[in-house]
């Protein structure tokens, strides 16, 4: 006798503890096989776009702030470089290595955040989270030393930065150099090669080549495919130029991929911070800007690359004091474009490590 | 009747419904005491795991902790789904639990003290223990929500799958104890189990940690999945038996460990309650140290563990212990036991490379 069956629809999130902020994925189940996926947005939104073109170009930096809040100093960086392109402001040396700096420790404490509650998704009970907030805390430790805060940092300014460095942080910056590689080594001795881990995680949500290009994935998600793509060398802004450092990439584009290219990112995170603490030069570490910014009527693209892709500020002036329109491509909405191929014909646990290393804020999705 | 008389101690001095009676206040007193240990032992072992400090404000070291959430857990608004199919909803809790009490009537704490030393014991055991999964399947189908309705399937799934090698590793302590009652299993024990069925120990261990829930086998109630499994719609005191139910399971899992390969009861110099009592915490941090370590296992992985991996070493071991009683009966432990450990070995580490995942190249 055939049983009859009829698959059923099963609304992960909004509220779900797995879905990294406020997402939902409308899936249809077959048992425990997933038929189809719709992914619901919008639950986060909060017109940042259009708060954009209400405020001045300077009051719009915090704003920059709450898009990715994991990643705050990352997301002011392109809003920063579209108004200096627009208004033609020169930034000083010291500047963009201390730029350099900060965001490069904010990648290590945004990775280190993505790996852990992939980890927690896949049910480790919390262990590697809170071994990896160990360091994620040390880094938010030296960012508060700089700019007195701890989540959304407010730290870049048109040619320049908010404020030098205290005399104390080069010496405890030095001090996390020193031992991060060693923590690096710890969480890969723990998990790397866990039998668990990897038959959770190998060649399951595999993503083609073909499909993350078409997709204009970027990020660990299109580097994981094996596709070597990264702003810093491949359109180097700031001193990128000047520093020197791999870009790793994955072989099969799956999950485990994508998590061992963001473990071999902090590493060379770290290799890019000793380069730049070694070649910063002494200087002012603001240029000259006027007090009322008005930049000439045009428009402005700069991108960078951020934890989760390439990260684009598209800003358009009327000559006034307020942009006309401020548009950012957000990274974790364009990888997010993928996951309905990824988890049709999954299971639902793998949906949730798929979803979960694609890596999301649901702040930038939403603006 | 005959067999409850037999274990009264020859100077009781009371009759046999004293006996009853005492006992089985003794059992709950014990199941109760080491639920509330194990959760704060849980929280603060766990905790240590994760170097964190785990709950020290109530009471010395956090002790009162338990009781503080007890407390907090009653005052709770006790929401039944309007959907819901409210009986079985009501009944899902005390179905899942009675039938742990039961199975601790036929373990015994010291030689001679048990409420019933069934000659049966061993089959008992697995009987009683399945039905625990009727309740919580109850409790997930009851709830009309989808997430408990995964989360029951995947219950009564695994422990069938987990149910048949954790039966044949009992099996071969049967053969090796020559005798089903869990009393003559714990008599048979002068050199405790774990040392001459090894493999039958690793099985039962596996297939303890499915049986109740436990990382990596814990997608019953897979959190990050399932939000909370079988009880996503249990709220207040009904909530708070489901949550004894589990700790209870641990309890039972530990003493069952504990029972059949750690020697039970025996052991020098310290009185055998203590002994008892040491070896189901030494077994409980054992599991601890597993959930805070091990990712989980995907439905279809932990079924290919019981099929492929379990059912056939456990049907190996079977026929190894029987070899071994059958042709050397009396062979010296110091022989045997070096021997099965060099079997078990060689069996895992056999068997771990048949179902292993294909390695990765490290450092991409």
């Amino acid at each position: 006798m055939a049983l009859a069956t009829e698959p059923f629809i099963l609304n992960i999130g909004p509220a779900h503890p797995s879905t990294h902020g406020v997402f939902r994925m409308r899936t249809t189940l077959d048992g425990e096989v997933i038929v189809d996926v719709e992914p619901v947005f919008g639950y986060l939104h909060r017109g940042i776009e259009k708060l954009c073109e209400r405020r001045t170009y300077k009051k719009n930096i915090p704003l920059t702030d709450r898009l990715d809040y994991v990643s705050a100093i990352n997301n002011n960086w392109p809003y920063v470089l579209a108004v200096e392109q627009l208004a033609g402001i020169q930034v000083p040396p010291r500047a963009e290595y201390l730029r350099v700096i900060m965001s490069e420790l904010q990648r290590i404490a945004s990775h280190l955040l993505a790996i852990g509650s992939v980890m927690n998704d896949m049910g480790i009970f919390f262990t590697a989270f809170m071994y990896m907030f160990r360091e994620r805390e040390k880094i938010i430790d030296l960012l508060e030393m700089v700019t007195g805060q701890r989540l959304l940092y407010n730290y870049m300014r048109f040619g320049g930065v908010s404020q030098d460095i205290p005399t104390e942080f080069l010496p405890a910056l030095a001090k996390f150099l020193k031992v991060m590689p060693g923590y690096l080594d710890e969480y890969d001795q723990m998990l790397a090669e866990n039998e668990i881990l990897l038959s959770r995680m190998k060649g399951i949500g595999i993503l083609k080549p073909q499909t993350a290009i078409g997709a204009s994935t970027s990020g660990p998600v299109l580097r994981g495919s094996g596709i070597k793509w990264d702003l810093r060398k491949a359109a180097p802004y700031s001193v990128y130029d000047k520093l020197e450092f791999d870009v790793p990439t994955g072989a099969n584009g799956d999950c485990y991929d994508r998590y061992r290219v963001r473990m071999e990112e902090m590493r060379q995170s770290l290799r890019i911070i000793q380069q730049a603490v070694e070649q910063m030069p002494a200087g002012k570490f603001q240029g000259r800007v006027p007090l009322r910014i008005r930049p000439p009527a045009g428009e402005a693209y700069a991108q960078i690359e951020s934890p989760r892709g390439m990260l684009g500020c598209y800003l358009v002036s009327d000559g006034s004091e307020l942009p006309y329109r401020c548009h950012f491509r957000a990274p974790a909405f364009l990888n997010l474009t993928v996951l309905r191929e990824l988890l049709i014909g999954q299971k639902l646990a793998d949906a949730i490590v798929i979803f979960g290393s694609i890596d999301i804020s649901m702040g930038e999705v939403d603006r | 009747m005959g067999i409850l008389m037999s274990t009264l101690p020859p100077d009781w001095p009371g009759n046999f419904w004293w006996h009853l009676l005492v006992l089985t206040l003794l059992l709950i007193g014990f199941l109760m005491t080491s639920v509330i240990i194990f959760i704060w032992m849980e929280r603060r072992v766990i905790a240590r795991f994760q170097i964190r400090l785990g709950p020290n404000r109530v009471g010395p070291f956090g002790l009162l902790q338990p009781f503080a959430d007890v407390v907090k857990i009653l005052t709770k608004e006790d929401i039944i789904p309007s959907r819901a199919d409210k009986i079985i909803f009501w009944l899902a809790p005390a179905v899942a639990f009675v039938p742990v009490l039961m199975i601790l009537a036929v373990i015994p704490l010291m030689g001679g003290l048990a409420l019933a030393d069934l000659n049966i014991g061993v089959i008992y055991i697995v009987a009683v223990s399945s039905v625990t999964a009727i309740g919580i399947f109850m409790s997930g189908f009851a709830s009309n929500n989808k997430y408990s309705l995964i989360g029951a399937m995947r219950e009564v799934a695994q422990l069938i799958s987990y149910e048949i090698p954790m039966l044949l590793a009992l099996a071969s302590t049967v053969i090796m104890a020559g005798s089903l009652a869990v009393s003559g299993i714990v008599a048979a024990q002068s050199i405790p189990f774990i040392l001459v069925q090894p493999l039958g120990f690793v099985i039962f261990l596996v297939a303890t940690l499915a049986e109740i829930n436990r990382t990596p086998f814990d997608l019953v109630e897979a959190d990050s999945e399932l939000t909370a499994g079988f009880n996503t719609e249990y709220s207040g005191m009904k909530w708070a038996v489901l949550y004894l139910v589990e700790y209870s399971e641990a309890v039972i899992g530990s003493v069952l460990i504990t029972t059949f390969f750690l020697g039970g009861w025996r052991g020098p110099f310290l009185p055998p309650i203590i002994w008892f009592t040491v070896k189901v915490f030494a077994s409980f941090f054992f599991i601890l140290w597993i959930r805070s370590t091990m990712p989980r296992l995907r439905i279809d992985q932990s079924m290919a563990l019981a099929w492929k991996g379990l059912l056939p070493l456990a049907l190996l071991n079977l026929f190894i212990t029987g070899v071994k009683v059958v042709f050397w009966p009396a062979l010296s432990p110091w022989i045997a036991i070096p021997a099965y450990v060099f079997v078990t070995v060689l069996l895992v580490l056999l068997w771990s490379r048949l179902l292993r995942t294909r390695r990765p190249a490290l450092g991409s």
